[in-house]
């Protein structure tokens, strides 16, 4: 297995980056800068760091205000805390006036892992692509991370990047392409296209090693912009393939299995399977345990393409 | 004349005129009202002397370049209160007041709650507690900036209800945001009822100075009590200041005063007849 490295590292490493040649971007924070290691930015440029304390509905409205002075705030907590707790916050201030105001959420999905239910974000992704003038982002690595950070900072509005606690393996290099609602292919197929994002493009990539196996011939996306997502990605590979699986660390309703089936259903309906979990709050354990006790692992995705496979012969 | 007064620009501010403007702007608001159909002309006519001595006498602004960075700012928590917002901003001349007839209409600039698509509209508001976060934001920006303007937050009573208000407060003193000044429009009046019966805000000025904030107690309609206040608030140093203004939902017609059925309805033709009756 390569170098595992968590997303939200990456994220806190380029912001400091960022912050020395860039002296607009500041942070606003909730107390889990620690966590999700916007704690870097403090330490490099404490007087752009600003703490409103446990209190994430003022810091959402707090970075509103920074950016109507031309700054561009970075906000951060746990996805949790941020999406569901100050949603209206993220919708008014920032949607409805369009703000130049970057969200960073970690801790999201299940491989929290052991703190439970509580902290374990699977409606972020959902919540947040229904924002009219919200970007949706989640990275597969570290490098990715990096290259997301600079990309939401050069682009105006309001922005989503979900980043995760678990290590991930490093699946990108320095010198692949990224580019926001330009999904990325990381290896080829013709019988199945499986779409993930974040966590679950390592499982996909797995998946499609054993489907290899019984010579299918999977292909893997990673779709690391949720919104605006890469449409003409999502038709060609259906027209392609003829069938799709989704993969993603989050509800089953409303996230990034949704949002293929609504291109699929309005361009080019194909037999899809969709990999998530299902309608249900996680609980604590080791993140792996997590993955598998609620069928988010490799072989998931395995029977999910086959079962699709079998439906487009039908 | 005895009434004349000066402020830190020394500009000098006719009571009885700004008096007789506010009887105008009170007329317009119920006029604008009438015509959109819908609104909130409680919380409207309980404001006006506050907005009235923030546009014309405190604020530095400049309504033909509603842009200038230098400008003091008002963040309307209270998004509800666009009768008296867009009929002050139009009465200074951010925009012209024939384009009061397109409230609440399809296709208008004028929103049903504060929207910067009009001139002189610092940020769209309409869910109640957003403001003071916002405000606070704004200073801290100005801080980094060097920037010397000061940042207004008008409130609700009912609003500071809210939790994310008391979040803003803590924050505002923390920082102490020196620059910021909030309002709290104390009609005594919510949706459903009297704010002491729904859920009491006593004591209130108690309260803010726990926080932290220099607080200020004043007649809400009373030009004169509410320029000393702003002005007071322009001299406090090292930590925010809010004036509790005291007011009368409703401000200026008799049935609506006190009554929470004028929280957020339009009057008809007669209604406004008999109102305007009574602001001459």
């Amino acid at each position: 297995m390569s170098t595992m490295i968590a997303t939200r590292d990456g994220f806190g490493e380029e912001l400091v980056k960022l912050g020395k040649t860039n002296e607009r971007i500041v942070v606003v924070s909730a107390d889990l800068e620690d966590a999700t290691r916007a704690e870097y930015f403090k330490k490099a440029y404490p007087d752009r760091f600003f703490s409103v304390g446990i209190a994430e509905q003022d810091m959402v409205g707090t970075a509103a205000g920074l950016s109507l002075m031309g700054f561009i705030p970075f906000i951060n907590s746990f996805a949790v805390f941020l999406t569901n707790r100050a949603y209206d916050m993220l919708r008014m201030d920032l949607c409805y006036n369009n703000c130049n105001v970057k969200v960073i959420c970690s801790h999201a999905g299940l491989t929290v892992g052991e703190d439970g239910a509580s902290a374990q974000c699977l409606e972020d992704l959902a919540l947040m692509r229904i924002l009219p003038n919200m970007t949706v982002i989640c990275p597969v690595d570290t490098i990715e991370a990096q290259k997301a950070t600079r990309a939401i900072a050069e682009a105006r509005g309001p922005m989503y990047l979900r980043t995760s606690r678990a290590a991930l393996p490093v699946l990108t290099k320095e010198s692949d392409p990224f580019k926001i609602g330009k999904a990325n292919v990381l290896r080829e197929g013709n019988d199945v296209t499986i779409f993930a994002c974040g966590t679950m493009v390592s499982e996909a990539l797995q998946a499609a090693d054993i489907l290899q196996q019984g010579k299918i011939n999977a292909r893997v996306v990673n779709m690391h912009t949720i919104k605006p997502v890469d449409e003409d990605m999502i038709i060609r590979c259906a027209k392609e393939t003829g069938t799709i699986v989704s993969a993603e660390e989050h509800q089953i309703n409303g996230g990034l299995g949704s949002v293929i089936a609504e291109v699929l259903v309005k361009n080019n309906p194909v037999p899809m399977e969709m990999v998530a979990v299902r309608d249900t709050f996680g609980e604590s354990g080791s993140p792996q345990e997590l993955l598998k006790a609620y069928h988010l692992k490799d072989v998931d995705i395995v029977e999910a393409a086959k079962k699709a496979i079998q439906r487009k012969r039908r | 004349m005895a009434h004349h007064l000066e402020n830190m620009s020394s500009k000098t501010i006719d009571i009885p005129a700004l008096k007789a403007k506010a009887l105008q702007v009170r007329k317009e608001i119920l006029e604008t009202l009438h015509r959109a159909g819908s609104g909130h002309p409680g919380g409207s006519l309980s404001s006006v002397e506050i907005l009235l001595s923030l546009y014309d006498y405190k604020m530095n602004h400049r309504p033909q370049d509603p842009r200038w960075e230098d400008r003091d700012r008002l963040i309307v928590s209270k998004g509800h209160i666009t009768p008296g917002v867009y009929v002050v901003l139009a009465g200074c001349g951010y925009f012209p007041k024939e384009e009061l007839k397109t409230f609440r209409k399809f296709n208008s600039r004028l929103q049903g709650h504060v929207h910067t698509k009009v001139p002189g509209v610092e940020f769209n508001t309409g869910s109640l507690g957003h403001g003071l976060s916002v405000a606070n934001g704004v200073a801290l920006g100005a801080r980094l900036l060097k920037k010397n303007f000061r940042v207004y937050c008008l409130l609700g009573d009912g609003e500071i209800q809210e939790g994310s208000v008391w979040e803003a407060a803590m924050a505002g003193a923390h920082y102490k945001l020196d620059r910021v000044c909030a309002i709290v429009d104390y009609n005594k009046v919510q949706e459903n009822g009297p704010v002491k019966e729904i859920k009491n805000l006593e004591p209130l000025a108690e309260k803010w100075r726990s926080f932290g904030w220099h607080t200020i107690e004043v007649d809400g309609h009373n030009f004169e009590k509410l320029f000393k206040a702003l002005d007071e608030a322009t001299g406090v140093q090292d930590k925010p200041s809010v004036i509790i203004a005291h007011t009368i939902k409703g401000k200026g017609v008799s049935f609506m005063e006190g009554d929470r059925n004028w929280h957020g309805k339009a009057p008809n033709a007669e209604q406004l007849a008999k109102a305007l009756e009574q602001l001459k």
